[in-house]
């Protein structure tokens, strides 16, 4: 269970305050609000990515506020996947186990394990470079599953895809909740994505969350 | 039509100037001339030392591109612009005037008490240094636009991922900008080549001595000998054209200076 309490971050003249929600374990919410209204800025200072004025962040009892980012058990989707383009998808998704340095048995266990529930099990020996959309974003999922996180936070991770991909996507982030048991937050600006994956909605205007919506 | 035509003509004006100085030097010396050249003891001294020195001040530029690039492409912090200036004026000031500073630089008492342990001026050390003054300033930036090209996106995921700064940036980031090394690397090998007013402020002219490249087409000039002078200009020539080459097929062609 992820807890944000009191949440203050500033960024020059723009400011977030007064940030508070639970999400509990397993639950799949989708965070919404207009471009630049902060939704990236809430998901990054969960991830450790952005520093936070006041307020504490903790995840299954345990204060991470100041925990750095590798530190904390959260997998992270940008929007553009961000893949590392030096590696090959296998190595993509095997990155943080060898960081945690898994022998490499169990890492290409892993890797195809992922790989072959992603559906990309084809594209293991290549490179990260001319991957479709919808591809790039299964191989960030991937990396970012690999090291059982306790929450997956994912950035407006279908916004650059096309309608199909998005639907086979739809399908996919639905067969992984329900599978992994995974906990999610999800930021998103499509109405369309909160109500086919969300659990709960929560939504960021003028630098509140103002509006709490569950899902019947 | 037209347009094109007045643009292709105003182009080509200096293309042509650029092939004409290359052909008027060819034109000037001829192979016996060039093999002379390089029977030459001094002339084989000066292209050793050159070629050592250069790529010492080769190493040393990349090696402190690299975190000056790195810092001045992913902190914001007050004083940045001051400090973006301060590393351009190695590019911006007088090849003389650095040649000069760093003599005076030299007279200072830390300079002086440098000197009372290392002899550094008018020695092979203080080629070195006056060629990374200048070639450091162009691997820099190259360095500086190569890290601002990749997206820091990547190192972030990388912290959550599970590694350390340390970690994602030999993981993540340096791999990624191996070509903008290169890049900075044939510069500052070639900066270094060509530098000479430094050197000639700071190390002296000596034959023998410190004697580089440059030095030995000043030299040659000097007591008339211009065939040799155009001989060892036109073997800069070719090892420039050779590394400006590398850097276009291997290097990052968008920071390529």
């Amino acid at each position: 269970m992820i807890h944000c309490k009191d949440l203050y971050i500033e960024q020059g003249s723009f400011e977030l305050s007064n940030v508070n929600f639970k999400i509990e374990k397993g639950e799949y919410v989708v965070l919404m609000g207009k471009t630049g209204c902060g939704k990236s800025t809430i998901l990054e200072a969960i991830c450790g990515l952005r520093k936070i004025q006041q307020g504490e962040i903790w995840l299954n009892g345990i204060n991470i506020t100041d925990l750095v980012p590798g530190l904390r058990g959260i997998g992270y989707v940008p929007q553009d996947g961000a893949l590392f383009k030096n590696m090959t998808i296998a190595e993509n998704i095997g990155f943080a186990l060898k960081i945690r340095k898994w022998n490499k048995t169990q890492i290409d266990q892993r890797v195809t394990e992922l790989a072959v529930m992603l559906g990309i099990d084809h594209l293991l020996k290549r490179g990260a470079h001319n991957l479709s959309g919808g591809e790039r974003q299964r191989v960030a999922l991937g990396r970012a599953l690999s090291y059982y996180p306790h929450i997956l936070c994912l950035d407006e991770p279908l916004s650059a895809l096309d309608e199909n991909t998005k639907e086979d996507m739809y399908n996919l982030l639905i067969k992984l909740k329900d599978k992994l048991k995974i906990t999610v937050l999800h930021v998103s600006h499509s109405q369309l994505e909160a109500s086919k994956l969300a659990n709960r909605v929560l939504r960021l205007e003028k630098g509140k969350l103002l509006e709490v919506s569950k899902k019947k | 039509m037209p347009f094109y035509l007045v643009m292709g003509v105003i182009g080509s004006t200096y293309i042509i100037l650029i092939l004409a100085m290359m052909v008027a030097d060819f034109s000037y010396t001829s192979p016996g001339h060039i093999w002379e050249a390089l029977a030459s003891r001094e002339i084989q001294y000066a292209i050793k030392l050159s070629l050592i020195t250069c790529t010492i001040t080769m190493v040393l530029s990349v090696v402190v591109a690299i975190p000056i690039g790195y810092f001045m492409a992913r902190f914001e912090f007050r004083l940045k612009k001051f400090l973006d200036a301060v590393l351009d004026i190695p590019i911006v000031l007088p090849p003389l005037v650095i040649g000069l500073s760093l003599l005076i630089l030299f007279q200072t008492a830390p300079g002086q008490f440098i000197e009372s342990h290392l002899r550094i001026t008018y020695t092979v050390y203080s080629i070195v240094i006056a060629q990374f003054m200048v070639a450091c300033a162009f691997a820099v930036r190259t360095m500086h636009v190569t890290f601002m090209q990749i997206n820091n996106r990547q190192e972030q995921v990388a912290l959550t991922l599970g590694c350390n700064q340390q970690q994602s940036f030999i993981h993540i980031l340096l791999p990624q900008a191996k070509n903008g090394i290169l890049t900075a690397a044939s510069l500052a090998w070639a900066r270094a080549l060509g530098e000479f007013g430094p050197i000639l402020i700071f190390s002296g002219a000596t034959r023998m001595r410190t004697e580089v490249l440059p030095t030995t087409v000043f030299l040659e000039m000097s007591v008339g000998n211009i065939e040799a002078a155009v001989a060892v200009s036109l073997i800069m020539i070719a090892a420039g054209f050779a590394v400006l080459m590398v850097v276009r097929m291997f290097g990052d062609k968008t920071t390529a200076l």
